[in-house]
């Protein structure tokens, strides 16, 4: 008999804690146990990236973690990343330029281009266009192909680097 | 797909992770970053009873120069290889190789000793470690023993580690003066795995090279080593001459299998064309796209 096993998560800011079976995935547990459906599951083998969420302020695939894995550590999913505001430009200049049709893959490619503008940002650079999709090729889209989501994300980068120098210069 | 049901049981220490392996009774598996152990359990290619995840071992992170040696923990993330100043100063071609591996995500949890141990023949690193002459520390109930990296790989996704063994940790020779290495790949999509992958490490000593090491990977059941091709190589200048013998000489090194997505004469032909196009980056024509050895 496997027993299910305590675990205390931080999940968007709150402690959860729950007892998971150890097959549960991190996708599952979020969706099933918390009701945080934003993670989306697409292959469940780490090809789509629909199930990306930040561990530890690093995108991982929640398919390809088990639940009883991320005891004591932090996860922040689509919802909470939309919740404190980090993702509104981005889910603006999607908005506004059309780079999403059914959506499915969309809360991953949100994280990934959030994490991945962040890290530009760090640099004091804005990606190419090809970097832009070298950073979202774990992210598969049906729709649109991907010519929009880069025109949003790129939009995006180019903004927030014209207001740091801004701020630089005042 | 979901995984089957099984047992888990987190470890902090290599003894207590060889114990619980000994104290199995059915299948147990070790359990690193898990992104290439987890797909193959929700795609039920695998269904080990007990799943053992050494993810919180200590001892099995970090990097450090120690002798003449950059030691690197099983446990170190593809992200903190692409990242690591250490790696990039004395094993260049691990930095270079880790930027071809997966997609961002992947690399953020995959582990150097979780790809090594699984030895898929596709993947960078097996390639990379028998360029680099590197050997590998694999724990087990009667201590650890050192295996070299050309006697590691046995055959598909089979190699020198025992059942209930750890590998804990790789061992890299720092590169000698007049070191060159580089490592590439043939991909259809970037992230993709390679059509055909090379990581070449040459020492050259006043001209000539003196030692050739190429390891192919995609081109056989193991990672490859092109023996005929390192023989063509040595004693001569790194000149256009050489690069064409070297090419040449390849043919009685690999015998690559006809698969779906390509044909045998196909990758055949994308190896010479990497190998030529990697000799040239490291040739004093191409030098500025090569990088020196540290103590060059």
């Amino acid at each position: 008999m496997i027993e299910p096993r305590p675990i205390a998560v931080t999940v968007n800011g709150a402690t959860v804690r729950r007892f998971v079976e150890p097959r549960v995935s991190l996708a599952d547990f979020l969706r099933g146990d918390l009701g945080l459906t934003g993670t989306h599951l697409g292959c469940e083998v780490g090809v789509c990236g629909a199930c990306i969420v930040n561990l530890d302020d690093r995108p991982v695939h929640a398919c390809l973690m088990l639940a009883v894995q991320v005891d004591g550590m932090r996860v922040d999913t689509v919802e909470g990343l939309s919740d404190s505001g980090a993702l509104a430009e981005l889910q603006a200049a999607f908005h506004a330029r059309n780079a999403l049709q059914c959506g499915f893959c969309t809360p991953g490619i949100l994280v990934v281009a959030q994490d991945f503008l962040e890290a530009c940002r760090a640099a004091g650079r804005v990606p190419s266009r090809e970097a832009i999709r070298d950073a979202l090729s774990g992210n598969y889209c049906r729709c649109t192909g991907y010519e929009a989501i880069v025109d949003a994300i790129e939009g995006v980068a180019r903004t927030r680097h014209g207001r740091d120098r801004r701020e630089d210069a005042a | 797909m979901k995984a089957r049901a099984f047992d888990y049981r987190s470890v902090a220490s290599v003894p207590e992770a060889l114990a619980a392996h000994a104290g199995c009774a059915g299948e147990a598996r070790y359990l690193a970053g898990g992104q290439s152990l987890l797909p193959a359990l929700n795609l039920r290619l695998d269904a080990p009873d007990l799943l053992i995840d050494i993810g919180r071992i200590e001892a099995l992170r970090g990097i450090a120069r120690e002798g003449r040696t950059l030691r690197i923990g099983a446990l170190t993330r593809h992200a903190e290889t692409l990242r690591s100043a250490l790696v990039a100063e004395h094993a260049p071609m691990l930095t270079q190789a880790a930027a071809f591996m997966a997609h961002p995500a992947i690399r953020n949890l995959g582990t150097m000793g979780g790809s090594l141990s699984l030895s898929d023949p596709a993947a960078e690193l097996p390639a990379c470690m028998r360029a680099l002459g590197a050997a590998f520390e694999i724990t087990g109930h009667g201590g650890t023993r050192i295996v070299a990296a050309d006697d590691f790989f046995l055959d598909l996704f089979e190699n020198a580690i025992a059942p209930g063994e750890l590998l804990c940790a790789i061992r890299v020779p720092l590169p000698e003066p007049g070191t060159r290495m580089r490592f590439e790949e043939i991909a259809r999509r970037r992230g993709d795995y390679a059509l055909v992958g090379l990581g070449a490490k040459l020492v050259l000593a006043g001209g000539t090279i003196v030692s050739a090491r190429l390891g192919f990977c995609s081109v056989g059941p193991t990672p490859m080593r092109a023996p005929a091709a390192e023989a063509a190589l040595t004693g001569r200048p790194l000149d256009a001459q050489a690069i064409a013998a070297a090419r040449a000489a390849l043919g009685d090194d690999l015998f690559p299998d006809e698969d779906d997505s390509l044909s045998a004469a196909a990758r055949m032909h994308l190896a010479r064309v990497l190998l030529g196009r990697v000799l040239a980056a490291l040739s004093d024509a191409g030098a500025p796209a090569a990088i020196e050895g540290a103590a060059a």
